[in-house]
């Protein structure tokens, strides 16, 4: 159970067979493709104009952009099916959209709105559509982890056939729930897949400064399950391991720990300064972008074109339009029901 | 446990050491020889993790009932129990229900000292989101178990170590008793006491030995802190014009606090001929020696001299 890295893993694989091709391109057809593509702008869409609404004030509170990581979001949901569980994390944008979330329902909730997905109640940090599988993203580092590993232990139980992803930060990876659910998880062989998207940093805490490990993935040899090593910015591998993980998951062999090497853009919360880091660092890891390099893949293997690109950013803007139009007319909830949810009964 | 397993598959057991040796007080017994390791399932030594399975579990359609070895072993566990199983039904705004149970063997009387020795059900009932019940009798126990599994929401239930042998009549098959329902266990004129758990046994033993002084108690059984049944104190201070309260835990911030506020602010407060009294575990961690440790919480004698005490009292 050493470290893998899928990268080399499916460099190695395009070569015997003798095209350049990345496998899962043609695993996927190429409406999947541009269907991927679209939810990564959609994404990133959502998380700039989330930004920009809470510069023109329609928004208050905190929120945790995930500009920089789609690939990682997309990636992974794109080989679950729609009976699969994920449960996300405080920067969740991308998991929510990844998983079919309407962006609607999305802008409302972060506008505080009656029509939002949690009524008002929940804001950035809890948008989920639980009726397309996400149990719910967190506001506490590691929370969801365990979570997911009971929800697997029920799919199991259950014998639903559904395959849970954890999706969790580096940060994550010191919170002794990490190690508790990985060593349940690995223990009862369950259908979770652990995905870590490593941005770097832990709010300003580098994973150097806080981890006494190179990678998060070689947490895994303490469990006994795979740890896989992604180039987060690159859709293809992420999602050529997210498939392999989700498999040997969904046929009874246990977890596998996938860490996603990527970059987050913007700064952790709106408090950030960007103290902790270079300009030089993040220019590097824009050049890096994962939407460029998605795209620009496509092209290259004839998977879409130009045309068909400006179609989707066009599509994918009206869709935002109209759910910051929906959001803003969406009614505030009636403040005599601010004890409302707490019981279901 | 064996009749929620046998009428629902959705119900099954986890915890430490509830397998083949029964549970730390043999709650589990032989269940598992009887319902299979998949339905009584014992977990490593990972209160956090093994919470945060059953919080899972429970939203994809499960019904865990978790066992912590001792209730003070929740501490471990706080974050699944307080930021998640409580608060996953609001923060989504009702779209998913937590329908966990989770059982916290407590209290004090074993020499167990410190560590596992707590009655800690305030810090839970202190969270919206939970339901937080503490039965007294092995009737209650059952009754009140199984509509906590038949709950959708996440049911704290806190049982005292002592009250484990304790017998009592107990109906064949399926009942329940509701939560969030004081019962009255004893009816008096003179005063009320409101016990929790043990208490209530406390509660009425000195209340047998007050009759003979002339004084009549009323023994309320709390049996629920959240939700709490202050209209059944209510209706009792109305009647009987004085109020102690006595319970296990820690008497500061505790839940003769609330008792004691609630009432304070009721129309009861009108009818009161005495302050109200709280009776509560000392400011103390639970001591070793079998001498402190009853001197720790609160005996029949200090009820009945509080008692004494304040129905004597000249107004």
């Amino acid at each position: 159970m050493g470290i893998m890295v899928a990268g080399a893993a499916a460099d190695a694989e395009t070569l015997s067979t003798g095209t350049n091709m990345p496998a899962i391109y043609q695993r996927l057809s190429a409406a999947d493709l541009r269907e991927a593509l679209r939810k990564m702008l959609l994404t990133r869409r959502f998380e700039e104009s989330a930004e920009e609404s809470y510069m023109r004030g329609l928004i208050h509170g905190t929120m945790h952009l995930s500009i920089g990581q789609e690939a990682t979001a997309i990636g992974v949901c794109v080989a679950l099916r729609e009976s699969d569980f994920i449960t996300s994390t405080h920067r969740g944008h991308g998991h929510c959209i990844g998983r079919g979330a309407d962006v609607k329902r999305m802008f409302a909730e972060f506008f505080g709105k009656e029509d939002g997905y949690c009524h008002g109640r929940g804001g950035s940090m809890h948008i989920a559509d639980v009726s397309k599988g996400n149990l719910g993203a967190n506001g506490i580092v590691g929370g969801g982890i365990p979570i997911a590993v009971g929800a697997a232990l029920a799919a199991k139980k259950r014998k639903s056939g559904a395959v849970v992803v954890a999706f969790f930060g580096d940060g994550a990876n010191n919170e002794g729930a990490f190690h508790e659910a990985l060593n349940i998880g690995a223990l009862w062989k369950l259908p979770v897949v652990f995905v870590c998207e490593n941005n770097g940093y832990g709010m300003s805490t580098s994973v150097r400064r806080s981890t006494a490990v190179p990678n998060v993935a070689d947490r895994a040899v303490a469990y006994g399950i795979p740890g896989v090593i992604v180039d987060g910015n690159r859709f293809a591998d992420v999602a050529e391991a997210a498939f392999a993980a989700v498999e040997r998951a969904r046929r009874g062999e246990g977890p596998t720990l996938i860490e996603s090497k990527t970059y987050r853009i913007r700064g952790h919360s709106r408090s950030d300064r960007n103290r902790y880091r270079t300009k030089e660092e993040i220019e590097s890891w824009i050049a890096r972008d994962p939407i460029k390099l998605f795209t620009a893949d496509l092209k290259k293997f004839g998977l879409t074109t130009e045309a068909e690109i400006a179609g989707i950013r066009q599509s994918v803007e009206e869709e935002i339009t109209a759910a910051i139009e929906f959001a803003k007319a969406s009614p505030s909830p009636d403040p005599a029901q601010v004890t409302r949810y707490v019981y279901s009964n | 446990m064996a009749i929620a397993m046998e009428e629902d598959d959705r119900v099954f057991l986890m915890g430490e050491d509830i397998g083949v040796y029964g549970g730390a007080f043999q709650v589990t017994g032989d269940l598992v020889h009887r319902f299979g390791e998949d339905r009584v399932m014992d977990t490593p030594i990972s209160e956090l993790g093994g919470a945060g399975v059953a919080v899972g579990a429970a939203l994809a359609g499960m019904r865990p009932i978790f066992e912590f070895q001792f209730s003070d072993f929740m501490t471990l566990a706080m974050e699944q129990i307080v930021n998640q199983a409580a608060k996953i039904h609001y923060m989504l705004g009702g779209a998913v229900s937590v329908p966990l149970v989770m059982r916290f063997p407590a209290g004090s009387g074993t020499g167990a000292a410190a560590q596992h020795s707590q009655s800690l059900e305030a810090w839970l009932a202190h969270v919206p989101g939970l339901k937080v019940i503490q039965p007294s009798t092995p009737y209650d126990a059952k009754g009140m178990l199984l509509a906590a599994v038949a709950d959708p929401d996440p049911v704290m239930i806190f049982e005292h170590k002592l009250l484990y042998k304790m017998k009592g009549p107990v109906p064949e098959g399926h009942y329940t008793v509701p939560i969030g329902k004081a019962e009255t266990r004893r009816v008096g004129r003179d005063v009320t006491i409101v016990a929790t758990s043990i208490m209530v046994h406390k509660a009425l033993a000195a209340a047998e030995q007050l009759a003979a002084e002339d004084i009549e108690a009323e023994v309320v059984d709390l049996r629920s802190l959240r939700p709490i049944d202050t209209q059944a104190i209510i209706d009792s201070v109305k009647h009987t014009s004085r109020l102690v309260c006595v319970y296990e835990g820690v008497k500061t911030l505790g839940i003769g606090a609330e008792i004691s506020a609630s009432i304070a602010e009721s129309e009861a407060f009108d009818y009161l001929d005495a302050p109200i009294v709280r009776l509560g575990g000392a400011d103390c961690p639970l001591p070793y020696n079998p001498e402190l440790e009853k001197a720790a919480v609160p005996q029949v004698p200090d009820i009945i001299e509080a008692v004494r005490a304040l129905v004597r009292r000249k107004v």
